[in-house]
C-alpha cells in the first residue's frame, strides 16, 4: 500500500518582502474533501500564503505540492488549471461585464458551448444571483460581487477552494446562506477558508489552523482552538478588549 | 434580448457597409472615389487601434509603426515581384510578424501597461529616423529604393492576382479596399464574440481574476496586439494604394496620435466608432487642409481637448446610451398601458 498522497500539501513556505517577512515557515497539510479554517489577526500572513498557493506570490523559500505534484514556481493560470479557485479578500471580478458573462468566462474552460451555458446557468441559480445576471456586476453591491466571484470559481468545478474572507460585509441574513453554501461545496470539494467572524467560524468549522505573525501558532478542533488562551490573547481576546 | 439587439446592430452594419461599398461609385465622380479611399484607409488603421485599446485594453502609442511598416512592405514587395497580391501579403504578414516579436518580449517580460505605451512609441520613433536615414541608391531593398525622406514614389497599385497587367482602376481600388473594411469588421465582431474574444476583453476588466481562473493573459495579448498590427499593415497597403506614394512620414508622431483622436472620437469600446472617428476627422482634417488660416493638426487637438471634455465616451456609446434609453422608456410605457388595459 503506498501512502495516501494529500490534496494541499505546503512544506516550510516562508514569503520575505525585503526585510519583512509575511509568512515564516508555515506547512499545511489538507486531505480531499477536507474543510480548513484559517484565523488570524491582520498580517498574521493568511492572505499572503494563500497568494503563494495560487501562484501570485512565489515563495522565498518551501515546497507547495497540489496531489503530489511539485508547482512552487508555477503561474496563477497553471496553477488553476490543475484544480485552485480562489475568491480574493477585495473581490477580483469583471465589473465592465454582466454576472451572466462573468461566470460565462469561468464556465467556457475546457467546456463546449452547450456545457458552458449549462453549467452558467446551475451556477447562476444556485447562488441565486438569476435575478441580477443581465446586470453589470461593477454595479452590484459589494456582497453581491462577492457571489459573483464565488460564483467564477465555481463555474470551474476546482478540487481545492480557497475562499478569502467570503463573509466580509456581508449581512447577517448573508453570512448565513454563505455557511450553507461552504457546507454543501465541502461535500464534494475541499475548501480552506479565511475568515474573522467567529460566529460564521463555529457555523463551517471543524479543523482550525490560528496564524500569527507570520507562523502557525496552533492547529487544532475549533472548540479546543476557540478555548485556547494563547488564541485568545493574540486575537479575540484583544479585540473584545 | 440584448443579445438580439447587438446582432441587429451589427447586421445593420453590414448591410450600411455594403450600400456604402456599391453606392459610392454611383454617385461620388473620380476624384471623390479616390478620396473616398484614404477615409477607408483611415477608417482601417483607427479599427487596428479601437480593438486593441477598446478590448484588448492595451494602449499602443506608435500604431503608426504597424501602418508604416504595412505600407512600406507592400511597396518594396510590389516593386520586386511585379504582382501586388504578395505586396497585400506582405503588407500584412511584416506588421504581424514585427508585433509578435515585440509584444512577446512586453507581454512576456511583464512589462505595465504605462511602458508598453513608452515602448510602443519609441519603436515608431526609431523606424521613422531609420527609414528617414536611407536617402541614397545604397539603400535598397532588392530594386525598391527606400529613398529615405523623400520616400517611394509610384508605388504599383492593385492588379488582378495573377495578372500583373490588369491593373485596377481607382474605382476597383474602392471595392476592394471598403470589401476588406466590412470583412475585418465582421471578422472582429465574430472573434469578439467567440470564446477568445470573452477572454481579451476579461483580461481587460480584471487581469488577475482572468489568470486565476487558468487564462495565460500573456498570450491573449500578444494575440490581440497581433492581429492589431495586422489591421493597421492592411490599412497601410490601402493607404499606398491611395497615393501610389508612401514616405516616412507614416512613420511619425502625428499618426500615431491621429489614430488615438479617431478612437476617442468615435468611441472607445467599440468597433463601428473607431471607423466613424477616421473617417469623419479625415474629412474634416481635408477640409481643414484646403484652407490655409489654421494649421489642421491644431484643429484635430481642438476636437480631442472638446471630446474629452464634453463627450469623454465618443459619439458612437452616446448614441447608443441615448436610443437604448429612448427603446426601454417607450418599453416601459407599452407595459405599463398593457397592464391598465382590460
Amino acid at each position: 500500500m503506498s501512502e495516501i498522497v494529500p490534496l494541499l500539501e505546503a512544506r516550510n513556505v516562508t514569503m520575505r518582502f525585503g526585510g519583512v517577512t509575511a509568512v515564516d515557515d508555515v506547512s499545511l497539510v489538507l486531505g480531499e474533501v477536507e474543510l480548513r479554517c484559517l484565523i488570524g489577526p491582520n498580517g498574521a500572513g493568511k492572505s499572503t500564503f494563500f497568494k503563494t498557493l495560487t501562484g501570485q506570490l512565489n515563495p522565498t523559500e518551501g515546497r507547495i505540492k497540489l496531489r503530489g505534484q511539485d508547482v512552487t514556481g508555477l503561474l496563477p493560470n497553471q496553477i488553476a488549471r490543475l484544480g485552485v479557485g480562489i475568491k480574493t479578500q477585495i473581490p477580483n471580478v469583471f465589473n465592465g461585464l454582466t454576472a451572466y458573462e462573468n461566470v460565462l468566462v469561468a464556465a467556457q474552460r475546457g467546456r463546449s458551448a452547450a456545457m458552458a451555458k449549462a453549467m452558467v446557468e446551475k451556477t447562476l441559480a444556485r447562488l441565486r444571483l438569476e435575478p441580477v445576471a443581465r446586470r453589470q456586476v461593477g454595479q452590484l453591491a459589494h456582497g453581491q460581487r462577492q457571489w459573483v466571484e464565488i460564483a467564477t470559481v465555481l463555474a470551474q468545478e476546482p478540487d481545492l477552494i480557497l475562499l478569502d474572507e467570503p463573509a466580509a460585509g456581508m449581512t447577517h441574513e448573508e453570512v448565513e446562506r454563505t455557511a450553507e453554501l461552504i457546507k454543501e461545496i465541502n461535500r464534494t470539494q475541499a475548501l480552506v477558508v479565511v475568515e474573522h467572524d467567529m460566529q460564521f467560524i463555529r457555523m463551517i468549522a471543524q479543523t482550525v489552523t490560528v496564524f500569527n505573525q507570520g507562523k502557525v501558532l496552533m492547529e487544532d478542533h475549533v472548540d479546543a482552538v476557540l478555548a485556547d488562551q494563547r488564541v485568545r490573547d493574540v486575537y479575540i481576546g484583544k479585540a473584545a478588549a | 434580448m440584448k443579445f438580439n439587439s447587438a446582432w441587429a446592430g451589427f447586421i445593420a452594419v453590414l448591410i450600411a457597409g455594403l450600400v456604402v461599398l456599391f453606392a459610392v461609385p454611383q454617385i461620388v465622380s473620380l476624384f471623390g472615389i479616390v478620396q473616398m479611399t484614404v477615409f477607408v484607409a483611415m477608417a482601417m488603421y483607427a479599427l487596428s487601434q479601437g480593438f486593441l485599446w477598446g478590448f484588448g485594453g492595451i494602449m499602443c502609442f506608435g500604431q503608426a509603426s504597424f501602418l508604416g511598416l504595412g505600407a512600406y512592405a507592400y511597396a518594396i514587395t510590389a516593386i520586386n515581384l511585379g504582382d501586388t497580391s504578395w505586396g497585400m501579403l506582405a503588407g500584412v504578414a511584416v506588421p504581424a510578424i514585427f508585433a509578435l516579436l515585440l509584444g512577446y518580449f512586453m507581454f512576456y517580460g511583464r512589462i505595465s501597461d504605462a511602458y508598453i505605451g513608452v515602448i510602443t512609441l519609441t519603436v515608431s520613433v526609431i523606424l521613422f529616423q531609420l527609414i528617414n536615414s536611407t536617402s541614397g541608391a545604397q539603400y535598397h531593398i532588392g530594386q525598391a529604393e527606400l529613398g529615405g525622406f523623400n520616400g517611394i514614389p509610384s508605388v504599383p497599385t492593385l492588379n488582378m492576382p495573377g495578372d500583373v497587367s490588369n491593373v485596377l482602376s481607382p474605382t476597383g481600388i474602392w471595392y476592394v479596399s471598403m470589401a476588406l473594411l466590412i470583412i475585418v469588421y465582421a471578422l472582429l465582431r465574430l472573434a469578439l464574440a467567440s470564446r477568445f474574444g470573452r477572454v481579451v476583453v476579461a483580461i481587460r476588466e480584471n487581469e488577475t481574476r482572468a489568470m486565476l481562473l487558468g487564462y495565460d493573459a500573456r498570450l491573449y495579448k500578444l494575440l490581440s496586439f497581433t492581429i492589431s498590427a495586422a489591421i493597421a499593415g492592411l490599412a497601410g497597403c490601402i493607404y499606398d494604394n491611395w497615393g501610389g506614394f508612401i514616405s516616412p512620414t507614416i512613420f511619425g508622431l502625428a499618426m500615431s496620435a491621429e489614430v488615438i483622436i479617431f478612437v476617442l472620437v468615435g468611441g472607445l469600446g467599440t468597433l463601428i466608432g473607431p471607423i466613424l472617428g477616421g473617417v469623419g476627422l479625415q474629412y474634416v482634417m481635408n477640409l481643414a487642409g484646403t484652407q490655409h488660416k489654421v494649421d489642421p493638426n491644431l484643429g484635430l487637438g481642438v476636437v480631442l481637448v472638446a471630446f474629452v471634455l464634453l463627450v469623454p465616451q465618443g459619439v458612437v456609446p452616446v448614441i447608443r446610451d441615448k436610443a437604448m434609453q429612448l427603446f426601454i422608456r417607450r418599453g416601459a410605457k407599452a407595459a405599463r398601458i398593457q397592464e391598465t388595459s382590460p
